[in-house]
């Protein structure tokens, strides 16, 4: 390395020729040692983890007890578990009840926000993302109080209007509805923020263009808002995925009791605190991590799909 | 990736438009009708409403709490609530912790992702293209699905229960680099280094005297986003921590919620206790966050 020295600081050095070879250790190594901290956080605490999930999930692991060898039997005996495909139907539900609402509204709501002579504009941008710097614990706390059977708000207020009370909270739908409400309104406001960067930097002209085109509201928002904004788009789908298929503090909290479960009949138990319940509160690590292989695999299959989606919209639309 | 703030007042001034008059900086299009106010005052309204309700509950007595209709202005109690809350769990403690967790994370996030996004952006070293892609690669491991060798890793350090183990993991984040690198290349000239390098700085003075101070605020945002992140995060710290004097604000909440003897002001109590101090720092600094994320990578 030091012979041919490819990597030359700056130009100043070079024009001095020889005096390159004079260049410190210090100075050479800076680089490395400047992105080392990552790599080193990354791999410890990231990597390492994510790889050893794919070797636990073969052992019947106890962390006090034994660790034995049972190749893909934690596999066979998870697609044969019916808590299994139980909390990946809710997981699957409440992700799509709360990412589809979710993402149409900050549509919505970033083409309003990006009105030129809106009022207030800075009042509307940072009441919504409140939500966001509120944590998920209050947020539950305060939403499963919101949507209590017996005093809360909200059956209260059908109550005014007729509809009897609502056991959200004990029933199958009901619970998802609540949890996928808590999701859309922690992350709405900072979606509809993303959104509304990649409006800005639609230059107006096109607007212009199709206005004095003909074009109405409706055909600028269909015809260049939603084109213009593909990537972000697609973006939110995919991390509003990695995010929903790992939702876990909001069932954990709905309830005082059956923690765990999220209720008796495990009706909003999601994968992730299926996970939980494996790992730390039977202490089997091994099927523990044959589920967090099961949500990687389904994460890498929902990405793929909206790859293939999305490129193939592209290739309809020129 | 271009900025489009800056990118656009380039724009104008090469094809020497003038900016009609009465057009903002930015985008923005059509005029404002009714029916936007509308929609945009009931998304404020649904965004703070269930801050205000916390509140509400958090201060009336526990009779009111199960009294129907609720009751929607907040009653008289919540200090004797707040008091409660500190003597069931020691709540300052966690308060401290979280303190102490979320400020450690997002300075730390602020300088090293700064210092690793100086490297990528201004220094030429053998490797740099491969290792940022790897940097950006790695955003797309969901590390959480860990959770399970994280825990034994930490276990084998000793650090079960400890503050380091929620805050060391989260030092420097992938994101953090990327979003600081593309500051760096952005703002500091390669004629700035030269001239630094001229004057016989060293690399790690240029950083520190010249390119940090340059893109102090936008580390300061990221750090923001990482303090948030950090104050709020439930998972990890929730299997990591076991003794009620290291939880953090968030855990003692759960922590509250689990006493099945009293009331629901507790839990709600806790809750807004929690909160308030990124509310606080919301209200002096949100500005800059929501800034943070339109000036953000997403752009065009």
């Amino acid at each position: 390395m030091t012979a041919t020295l490819p990597t030359r600081p700056t130009p100043t050095r070079i024009s001095r020729g020889a005096a390159r070879v004079l260049i410190p250790l210090r100075e050479r190594i800076a680089p490395y040692a400047y992105i080392a901290p990552f790599f080193l956080l990354f791999g410890v605490f990231g990597l390492a983890p994510f790889l050893f999930t794919f070797y636990i999930a073969l052992f019947d692991w106890n962390p006090i007890g034994d660790q034995t060898f049972i190749g893909l039997d934690n596999f066979t005996r998870m697609l044969a578990d019916a808590r299994f495909w139980n909390a990946t139907a809710n997981t699957i539900s409440i992700w799509l009840l709360s990412t589809v609402p979710q993402l149409l509204v900050a549509l919505l709501l970033a083409h309003v926000l990006n009105r030129a002579r809106l009022r207030f504009a800075l009042f509307f941008r940072m009441s919504i993302l409140v939500p966001y710097i509120t944590s998920v614990a209050a947020t539950a706390i305060v939403f499963a109080q919101l949507f209590d059977r017996d005093y809360g708000l909200l059956n209260w207020l059908l109550g005014l209007v007729g509809v009897g009370s609502i056991d959200f909270a004990q029933t199958v739908w009901g619970s998802h509805v609540m949890l996928a409400v808590m999701v859309a309104w922690r992350w709405f406001g900072y979606t509809t923020l993303l959104y509304l960067a990649s409006l800005q930097a639609i230059p107006r002209d096109i607007y212009e263009a199709a206005a004095i085109d003909g074009a109405g509201g409706w055909a600028q928002f269909r015809h260049i808002t939603i084109p213009s904004l593909r990537p972000v788009i697609i973006f939110t789908v995919v991390t509003s995925t990695i995010g929903g298929l790992q939702i876990f503090t909001e069932p954990l909290l709905l309830s005082r009791t059956n923690n765990i479960t999220c209720g008796p009949v495990r009706q909003c138990q999601t994968l992730t605190l299926f996970l939980y319940e494996q790992g730390f509160g039977q202490y089997e690590f091994g099927y523990g991590a044959a589920i967090g292989v099961a949500l990687f695999v389904m994460i890498v299959v929902v990405a793929a799909v909206n790859y293939l989606l999305s490129s193939r919209i592209r290739g309809e639309v020129p | 990736m271009t900025d489009t703030t800056t990118g656009g007042e380039i724009g104008a001034t090469l094809t020497g438009a003038p900016r009609p008059s009465g057009r903002r900086r930015g985008g923005g299009i059509g005029r404002v009708r009714w029916w936007n106010y509308l929609l945009l005052g009931a998304a404020a309204f649904g965004s703070l409403f269930p801050l205000y309700w916390m509140f509400v509950v958090a201060s009336t007595d526990s009779a009111t709490a199960y009294e129907m209709p609720p009751e929607i202005v907040p009653g008289a109690n919540f200090f004797q609530l707040t008091e409660l809350v500190l003597t069931t769990v020691p709540f300052l403690q966690s308060i401290l912790n979280s303190l102490i967790v979320a400020t450690t994370i997002g300075v730390g996030q602020a300088v090293l992702c700064s210092l690793a996004g100086f490297a990528f952006a201004k220094l030429r070293f053998r490797g740099s293209y491969g290792l940022f892609l790897l940097v950006v690669l790695t955003m797309t491991v969901p590390v959480q699905l860990g959770i399970i060798p994280q825990y034994m890793i930490i276990s084998s350090l000793g650090w079960v229960d400890t503050l380091q183990a929620v805050t060391v993991p989260g030092l420097a984040s992938a994101f953090g680099i990327f979003w600081m690198r593309q500051h760096i290349a952005a703002t500091i000239s390669d004629e700035l280094m030269q001239a630094a390098r001229i004057d016989g700085a060293s690399t790690w003075q240029i950083f520190w005297r010249i390119a940090f101070p340059i893109v102090r605020p936008a580390a300061f945002v990221l750090g923001l986003f990482g303090f948030v992140a950090a104050w709020n995060d439930f998972l990890w710290p929730f299997i990591v921590l076991k003794s009620p004097e290291r939880f953090t604000a968030q855990i003692a909440i759960k922590a509250l919620q689990t006493q099945l003897t009293v009331d629901l002001g507790l839990a709600m109590a806790g809750s807004f206790l929690a909160t308030l101090p990124l509310l606080v720092l919301f209200v002096i600094v949100g500005r800059r966050m929501v800034a943070g994320i339109l000036d953000g990578a997403f752009k065009g």
